[in-house]
């Protein structure tokens, strides 16, 4: 990714803090995933 | 009305080398809360049964919060666009929990009122500045990808009632609430859902805020490595000009892509408002009916679908581009209603087939019209002309649920059948051909409507005519 016309230094995000903002939101979307899958299963097995 | 300076739109402004994958989470952090919206029957018997009035009533509250978010999403549109996102953020941050802590105060003391101001009215402003506020970065931060970016974000609305439904019902039972009997349900009730609304608010305002402190904005003429904006022109419909909010509602092109809204929202809440009792009514006798327990998992696969679709099929109109995308939601949705009206039926499986995927273009509606008006009006004030989008959300919500109860109700009281829903059904139909048509009108945009060529670029410099 660049920037054009853009003077100021240049930085780099740190990675440690993608990967955590990530896991962030993730986690409680698995927790999600997980308990839906397991209430809908009664749907297909009676 | 200007902000702090900690939240001013210029600070937000990213350095070169900033990472743009940092902006997804931050707006997933926004609308994985604010998602919670569609998580309320949860604890609506238990409100009910607190306030000793009908489920309606108390369906009433989230019905003004979703009338809330049209309205605020249109009146703040232009300020969330002048004043960028973490501004946005961090006020849907302390309305959208305030709305909790004002709605708890009114449970503990048995004012109904209070939890229509709170979480209707307070939180329904925080739902509309919420859903708003990171479409239009992202928009920016991805144009190569713009379906995709904002799919992610707007998945993350249907994601939050995948996370908040289960996580309020272990809640209410970890607060002390007895859903076995009636009685008990009233008498616990209260405590349990007070303690609930003020947990949900706190951990939903410390969510918003880290959302708020990461998101950035891109520098002017910013773009991503090897991207070549020719390649977006010469798509059809795709243009490079301005069009500023206050030109956009003016045009034809605005008024049918609301139409496009409006009635693809109206369809996908014919399914999602009576999922359970439907599915139920639809398989009541013999080896194959449906327990209550198989179709709250019925609803919960909807949501898993309504979530699916907002990522899978706004990313794919990245490729195959916005309108055709639109003659797969309105077109193949209208024939998997019809297959629904006449062959639903026969089968649970083709039911939940044909619920499912008129779900997931309900999604993708949602997630792809942000990327549709991108193409239309440019990015100059897309934010603000997405937010007055919105009210058609707003219409839908109450239109949607209307046409599916005035044909109930009309079929009378006692056991239901699928013949009883039939009506409403073809109905959705109908109204899904009048979206196929007004999807089929949009045309690109006259240049009477842009702005000229040397306008500010940035809409806190907008003179909009």
């Amino acid at each position: 990714m660049s920037s054009t016309q853009d003077t100021r230094t240049p930085s780099t995000t740190p990675v440690a803090l993608i990967v955590l903002a990530w896991l962030l939101v993730a986690l409680p979307l698995a927790y999600g995933l997980f308990q839906t899958v397991k209430t809908a299963i009664p749907l297909f097995t009676g | 009305m200007a902000v702090p300076s900690f939240l001013a739109r210029e600070k937000t402004i990213a350095a070169p080398g900033f990472n743009r994958w940092l902006i997804p989470p931050a707006a997933l952090a926004v609308h994985l809360c604010i998602g919670q919206a569609y998580a309320t029957s949860v604890y609506r018997p238990a409100l009910s049964a607190e306030f000793q009035t009908s489920e309606t009533a108390i369906g009433g509250i989230f019905s003004l919060a979703i009338v809330m978010l049209g309205l605020s999403a249109a009146l703040f549109g232009t300020w969330v666009d002048r004043n960028g996102p973490r501004a946005a953020m961090f006020v849907a941050a302390v309305f959208w929990s305030a709305g909790f802590l004002v709605a708890s105060v009114g449970i503990s003391t048995g004012q109904l009122w209070l939890v229509y101001l709170g979480y209707g009215f307070i939180g329904g402003i925080g739902l509309g500045l919420g859903y708003i506020s990171p479409v239009s970065t992202l928009i920016k931060w991805f144009p190569d990808r713009p379906g995709l970016a904002t799919g992610m974000a707007i998945m993350g609305f249907g994601g939050g009632a995948l996370i908040a439904s289960p996580l309020s019902r272990q809640l209410l039972a970890g607060y002390g609430l007895d859903s076995t009997d009636a009685t008990t349900l009233a008498d616990t009730a209260s405590g349990a859902v007070t303690m609930l609304f003020i947990t949900l608010g706190l951990v939903y305002l410390v969510f918003m805020l880290f959302g708020s402190a990461i998101i950035r904005v891109p520098a002017d003429g910013w773009k991503p490595d090897g991207f070549d904006p020719s390649t977006i022109k010469s798509k059809a419909l795709v243009t490079t000009d301005s069009v500023s909010a206050a030109n956009a509602i003016k045009t034809p092109q605005f008024w049918l892509l609301w139409v496009v809204l409006f009635c693809n929202v109206t369809a996908g809440i014919g399914i999602l408002e009576q999922a359970s009792p439907m599915i139920q009514d639809f398989f009541s006798s013999g080896a194959g009916a449906v327990t209550a327990t198989a179709a709250a998992g019925f609803v919960g696969l909807l949501s898993l679908f309504n979530m699916g679709g907002r990522f899978v099929w706004s990313s794919t109109s990245d490729y195959i581009g916005r309108k055709p995308i639109y003659m797969v939601y309105l077109g193949v949705g209208l024939v998997m209603y019809l297959l629904l009206a006449t062959l639903g039926s026969s089968s649970t499986v083709l039911f939940v087939l044909f619920a499912a995927v008129i779900l997931s273009f309900y999604g993708g509606g949602f997630a792809t019209v942000p990327a549709y008006l991108r193409d239309l009006f440019g990015t100059y004030q897309v934010g603000a002309i997405h937010g007055r989008l919105l009210t058609a959300w707003s219409a839908a919500g109450v239109a949607g649920p209307l046409i599916v109860n005035a044909f109930l109700d009309a079929a009378g009281d006692g056991e239901r059948s699928a013949a009883d829903y039939r009506p409403a059904l073809f109905t959705m139909v109908c109204v899904l051909a009048v979206g196929f048509v007004a999807n089929m009108l949009v045309k690109p945009v006259a240049s009477k409507w842009h702005e000229p060529k040397d306008a500010p670029s940035t809409p806190e410099r907008s003179t909009a005519r």
